[in-house]
């Protein structure tokens, strides 16, 4: 029965992770950059909700209303002021350009609020330690809950929008191949800018998810950007929205179980399970062998067939 | 490559030259000052012995990093994985008993076997994938190599074997092998440059698929970079370890590790074989001018980072080269038309 338990713990981590990998996702599927910074924005975020805290006496989540605009927003000037210019010169400088970016986010952390870890479970009330109890091995907590059904809505409301909204269409079509959208008047770098915005305030949700379910650091970051990035290519890289939510709940079921074996061990059996689907021929479990991706293969074997 | 327009073969005299003459004597002046700085011990005071030591293992690191960034398109945020590795190793091999000097050798030969099979994992990532998918693989070699309680676990360990040397004689041997391996895997990756692969490695790095489409053995090739990168930052491991003496996971398989090597790269010039030695060289002095500012050195350190990726992506030695066409180290071809233009292409 403990071994149910740690499943059902595990998807309910999986949520997290998939509201960690959900704006990592959305940003390589539409520009085809992975944001090294991603997991510090998160952490930005949780800061700015602690700041909040610190002068303010009220609920984490009210504390989510005025950060979350003005991560979102700085998630647009991310866009405009760093990354487009990166994308311009190629697929190395997004990558080196996000990297100088997440150091900077780290040090001026700690600069501002110290090494030490802080944690916004304390102010959030009864959520953070009620759990429903359904027999003597397994419970299921409020916050673990509330977490996996709010990732649930994320992906639930991205796949609306990009599949129902005048802008989601945009966003798709510039994805899918940035040249031809330009020629029928997209505005491809708007359409990135706003990728951007949405993915930061996803990674927003997730800061304060991590900030309520445990502590944090300035140095909290890169290990969130890992722990997202091994969702993305366990669901299968870019292959569909969804797949990242499955890799998360995926990586959440394996860091559980290998914490039971051995504690010490929760965070490597992650990273085997990642390296295991890695090598695996298929390479995530959710990748599609789409009609580009044949033609690509084919084109790189050198095989005109 | 091979598509060269009729009309360029139509000059009379044209000729591919390699060597011009400042390089010819750039390459023999970085034969005589190997030479030269091998005196250094003799010369000069502890303290210089010892900073020239970090300067080494500083442009070993940037080299290796641009040999795999620069030259094969690969970007890793997880070569730390083999310095740690390098450091962990040395102290493994001096506890069953073979000689501390030694042992670092031996852990650069054993970061290079490592390397081969998780090169096969890692490079089935391209591009910003590989970045991370190395950092994984770096993250998960920390984590178990502090479950070795042999090896200090999380808390831990130090070279003590070398304590059988005296502080002085420690110190030169420290040296000279940092001299030693630092020269060896530029001159190692400058023959690559040189040879053949060389140019199939620049145009994997341009383009994969047009690469692979006149014949390049994309992963081939780059195996063979990542591989000698590992060992190239495996060695790095083994000097850092000798030259703090003590090693902890954390701290030896940290992330900082790449954000000094991509500092040095970008600032120096990446794809430039002169230019990481520079950034070596320009970080050296920063961390000596403000390595105990903790957080805003590393601030300053990743604004710059940013701020050169953005908008001087070749970085100091390339722009000095792209002005002047000044080539110290030649790796690449030119083409010298004889009769048109005179002999001042150098």
């Amino acid at each position: 029965m403990t071994w149910v338990n740690d499943v059902i713990q595990g998807i309910l981590l999986g949520g997290y992770y998939g509201i960690i990998a959900c704006g990592l996702a959305l940003m390589f599927g539409v520009m085809r950059i992975i944001n090294l910074a991603h997991g510090d924005i998160a952490v930005l975020g949780a800061y700015l909700m602690y700041l909040l805290l610190e002068h303010w006496n009220t609920s984490p989540f009210i504390a989510l209303l005025p950060v979350l605009p003005v991560m979102v927003l700085l998630g647009y000037f991310l866009q405009r002021l760093i990354l487009q210019r990166s994308l311009r010169s190629g697929m190395l400088t997004p990558l080196l350009a996000t990297f100088g970016l997440s150091i900077v986010i780290q040090n001026v952390l700690e600069q501002s609020f110290g090494p030490n870890v802080d944690s916004l479970g304390g102010q959030a009330g009864s959520i953070v330690t009620s759990a429903w109890q359904i027999n003597s091995e397994i419970s299921i907590s409020a916050l673990g809950a509330l977490i996996f059904a709010t990732a649930i809505v994320i992906y639930g409301a991205l796949q609306l929008f990009l599949s129902r909204t005048a802008a989601g269409r945009r966003m798709r079509a510039a994805a899918e191949d940035p040249d031809t959208a330009e020629l029928v008047g997209i505005d491809s770098r708007a359409v990135y800018a706003r990728a951007t915005a949405i993915a930061v305030g996803i990674a927003t949700l997730g800061g304060l998810a991590l900030a309520l379910r445990t502590t944090f650091s300035p140095y909290s970051g890169p290990d969130q950007l890992i722990f997202a990035f091994e969702a993305v290519v366990i669901g299968g890289l870019g292959s569909s929205l969804w797949g990242a939510l499955l890799g998360g709940i995926v990586l959440g079921i394996a860091q559980t179980i290998g914490a039971q074996i051995n504690p010490e061990w929760s965070i490597l059996a992650g990273h085997i399970v990642f390296l295991i689907v890695l090598i695996s021929p298929r390479g995530g479990l959710l990748t599609l062998r789409s009609g580009r991706g044949m033609r690509r293969r084919a084109l790189a074997r050198g095989g005109a067939t | 490559m091979t598509g060269v327009p009729a009309a360029n073969r139509a000059v009379p005299r044209s000729a591919i030259q390699r060597w011009t003459r400042v390089s010819l004597g750039f390459t023999s002046g970085f034969g005589v000052l190997v030479v030269a700085l091998a005196f250094v011990p003799v010369v000069m005071g502890a303290s210089v012995v010892q900073d020239l030591t970090s300067l080494l293992t500083l442009v070993l690191m940037a080299v290796m990093w641009n040999a795999l960034a620069g030259y094969g398109g690969l970007v890793s945020v997880g070569l730390q994985a083999y310095i740690g590795l390098g450091a962990y190793a040395t102290v493994w091999f001096a506890l069953h008993g073979i000689n501390p000097y030694w042992a670092m050798v031996l852990a650069t030969l054993f970061c290079t076997v490592v390397s081969i099979p998780l090169s096969f994992i890692v490079l089935r990532f391209r591009g910003a994938q590989f970045a991370i998918g190395t950092w994984v693989v770096a993250e998960a070699i920390s984590i178990y190599v502090s479950f070795d309680n042999q090896l200090g676990a999380g808390t831990g360990t130090s070279l003590l074997q070398i304590d059988s040397y005296s502080p002085t004689s420690r110190e030169h041997y420290t040296y000279w092998l940092a001299l030693g391996m630092t020269a060896f895997f530029v001159v190692v990756v400058f023959y690559l440059l040189r040879s053949r692969l060389g140019s199939s490695l620049q145009a994997i790095r341009d383009d994969e698929q047009a690469a692979a489409s006149v014949g390049v053995r994309v992963v081939a090739g780059k195996r063979i970079l990542f591989i000698l990168a590992a060992a190239g930052c495996g060695a790095a491991g083994a000097l850092t370890l000798a030259n703090i003496l003590f090693i902890e996971p954390t701290s030896i398989f940290s992330v900082n590790y790449s954000a000094f090597m991509i500092f040095m790269v970008l600032v120096g010039g990446l794809g430039t074989f002169e230019g990481p030695i520079i950034g070596a060289i320009v970080l050296y002095f920063i961390q000596q001018q403000f390595g105990n500012d903790g957080t805003w050195y590393l601030i300053g350190l990743g604004a710059t980072a940013i701020l050169f990726a953005l908008f001087l992506p070749r970085g100091i030695w390339g722009m000095l080269e792209q002005k002047t066409g000044l080539r110290f180290m030649p790796v690449g071809y030119r083409v010298r038309r004889a009769a048109i233009e005179t002999d001042g292409a150098s």
